[in-house]
């Protein structure tokens, strides 16, 4: 069953805020063999003008992939999991993510088709702290195949 | 870092240690990546790396080049062919490229990144914008001052990134 395309334009409510943890940082820099002690050293990053912990260029995934799970699991939208393969990934930072931040993502469905066979959907979310500054934006195209 | 540049390749080993530890840090625990089992009946190769394990790889590589862990203002990527990783020791290797492709007024450089696997593209329209670095203390001014009016990368840009690789 084609994913349905009314869904474009669709937004979700805010999510929860994201405690950007400065251990989960670490964990994440660990796991990918990123040493900058800039991910690692608080004292490292204040010096280079952060005002904690950084975190890696991919690591909003964590939060902006379950932001988006929701959606996954929506019936209406048909979406069958087993036959999803992620796409395309894009980040667009206004600034860094730093340990300490209490991030809030909402989620747009910018794009449903079909080509080829092949269901895609693109999702935006939106990611901004509690206090509503704008701090990066992820792009997710997800492919399910077989899916038309 | 000047229109044309290419940037030093860098490799990274993958093994079945890895994609685990990714799992666990990164809360994707989908069978694909730890299960033969599983890959096998999806009708894949082998267990395969999250597509975000490479592109964090991939991020690694372009923060290293660019000597700050927070240049990164955009960076995008299309997945488009699968890191298999065999279980043994050794696992496999990714091999990450780039050429800057365009630096900015503002110093912001462009770059056109190549993901390999056993001599395979695994990502598509890999790019990359990183910030100007700071100015080092002392130092020369980084990249180019001058404003460019083009992205085709043609023109002559000033100085050198201290810090990057030729």
């Amino acid at each position: 069953m084609p994913l349905d395309p009314s869904f474009v334009g669709r937004s979700y409510p805010p999510t929860a805020p994201y405690e950007v943890g400065r251990e989960k940082i670490r964990e994440f820099a660990r796991a990918i063999g990123a040493s900058d002690p800039a991910y690692h050293d608080v004292a490292a990053a204040r010096a280079l003008g952060h005002p904690d912990l950084v975190a890696p260029p991919t690591f909003p995934i964590l939060f902006t992939w379950a932001a988006g799970y929701h959606l996954v699991e929506d019936p209406e939208l048909g979406l069958d999991f087993g036959r999803v393969v992620h796409g395309e990934q894009r980040f667009s930072y206004t600034r860094p993510v730093y340990a300490g931040d209490h991030l809030v993502c909402t989620v747009v469905v910018e794009e449903v088709r079909s080509r080829a066979g092949h269901d895609f959907m693109t999702t935006r979310t939106d990611v901004a702290t509690e206090g509503g500054e704008p701090v990066l934006s992820g792009w997710t195209k997800l492919v399910v195949r077989g899916g038309a | 870092m000047q229109p044309g540049d290419r940037l030093a390749p860098q490799t990274f080993r993958v093994t079945r240690a890895d994609l685990v530890q990714y799992a666990g840090a990164a809360l994707d625990f989908n069978p694909i990546h730890w299960s033969d089992r599983v890959a096998a009946k999806v009708g894949l190769p082998g267990v395969i790396a999250h597509g975000m394990l490479t592109m964090a790889l991939v991020g690694r590589a372009v923060t290293g080049w660019a000597g700050d862990p927070a240049a990164v203002v955009d960076y995008s990527v299309r997945f488009t062919r699968p890191v298999v990783v065999p279980d043994d020791d050794t696992g496999t290797e990714v091999e990450v490229s780039a050429v800057v492709k365009s630096v900015d007024e503002d110093g912001q450089a462009l770059l056109n990144l190549t993901a390999t696997c056993l001599g395979e593209n695994v990502l598509a329209q890999a790019r990359a914008v990183i910030r100007s670095p700071r100015p080092q203390p002392g130092g020369q001014e980084p990249f180019a001052q001058e404003p460019t009016g083009q992205d085709q990368g043609s023109q002559d840009q000033g100085s050198q990134d201290q810090s990057g690789p030729e």
